[in-house]
């Protein structure tokens, strides 16, 4: 199973800034490995973000994104004690869901 | 025709001049502000995370945790013992760094193969954990003062020998550790080296590593990163956790005494 992503949520002036930082290969598919073979593609392909359980935010996502990504959004109106929720899935089926209260 | 020319310069005079007034950045500068940039999502913060985690789980043919290590302050102590290692252990009779001192608790506590672990390539396997570990255990001491014991005598050993290894050239390309970080001012392309025979600073050199390395997503401890330094110099690899990447270690840690720790860093 995937590694924890690491989420900091904080609210300022009414709305959150929210910054998440992903434990992902992103393997772009476009390298080769010692013996030459290509390294097949492995990467995130959806990112979806929820305030209090509500999708505030989707993203696709492809073989350009670098390893191990950061990404940073504000969620407008969001409080602090609000939950925020990040779920992401890859193109090998495997995806990873945290949680973080905004303070 | 003549004239337009006359204008031509002129203008080109003026855009000249307030170009100058601008200043425009250093190279270093430009280096500095993406540094500052990638600060604030640094991935090392996920190998940090993974290696608070393996500390309290337990592993190994043992399955025990490695909550009893001693890391130079007593079983179990993690906040602070970053920056006064590498040390004398008792227990053990040697000198150790971080990353040699958690190979001896996951062999000792856990009942991993030290021998078979130390092979492994960096990266690989128990490899990984062991740098996610020391990635944590810096963590833990990061913002504090780098304070290396030199009363033992046999840190004192280990300190001239750290020093002759660092002054001594050798291989194809006749080098040093301190030919290229022996004076002030020295480069390798865009990046600025620091000068290791004194104390370079707070967060520079010994005081950076373990680091993320962004260009390869890399963490690195600093038995790799010395590792790493001998390859540029193209001389033989040294073993991992060997007494010599210690020593060399011990030399650093002791020159930058008072340097503020900033591990774990963000590398281009």
């Amino acid at each position: 199973m995937a590694d924890p992503m690491r989420i900091r949520a904080q609210s300022s002036g009414g709305n959150a800034v929210v910054r998440v930082l992903m434990s992902h290969e992103m393997e772009s598919g476009q390298r080769r490995d010692s013996a030459g073979k290509l390294v097949p593609a492995w990467h995130i392909m959806e990112v979806t973000a929820s305030h209090n359980g509500k999708t505030v935010m989707t993203a696709e996502w492809g073989a350009a994104v670098a390893k191990n990504p950061f990404l940073q959004f504000t969620v407008k109106g969001a409080k602090a004690g609000d939950k925020i929720t990040i779920n992401w899935k890859d193109n090998k089926g495997d995806s990873r869901t945290d949680e973080a209260t905004i303070s | 025709m003549y004239k337009k020319t006359l204008w031509g310069a002129a203008a080109c005079a003026l855009l000249l001049a307030s170009a100058a007034a601008q200043q425009p950045k250093t190279a270093s500068q430009g280096i500095d502000e993406y540094r500052a940039m990638l600060q604030d999502g640094n991935p090392a913060d996920l190998f940090e995370a993974k290696g608070e985690g393996l500390w309290k789980q337990k592993r190994g043919p043992k399955n025990a945790t490695l909550e009893q290590c001693d890391l130079g302050k007593g079983p179990g102590v993690f906040k602070g013992v970053f920056v006064e290692l590498p040390r004398y252990f008792p227990d053990t009779k040697r000198v150790q760094d971080l990353e040699s001192r958690l190979l001896t608790c996951m062999s000792t506590l856990q009942g991993f193969d030290e021998a078979e672990l130390a092979k492994t390539a960096f990266g690989r396997g128990e490899q990984n954990n062991l740098t996610a570990l020391a990635t944590w255990i810096a963590a833990e001491s990061k913002g504090m003062k780098f304070n290396l014991s030199q009363s033992h005598a046999q840190e004192k050993v280990f300190y001239e020998v750290g020093k002759r290894l660092f002054f001594q050239r050798a291989g194809s390309h006749d080098f040093s550790c301190a030919s290229c970080h022996g004076e002030e001012g020295k480069r390798i392309r865009l990046q600025d080296l620091p000068r290791l025979t004194q104390n370079p600073g707070d967060g520079v050199g010994f005081a950076a590593w373990p680091a993320y390395r962004v260009s390869n997503g890399q963490m690195w401890g600093m038995q790799q990163r010395l590792n790493d330094c001998y390859r540029q110099q193209r001389f033989p690899y040294p073993g991992f956790a060997s007494d010599a990447t210690i020593a060399l270690s011990l030399y650093l840690g002791v020159n930058s005494k008072g340097a503020v720790s900033i591990a774990p860093a963000i590398k281009r």
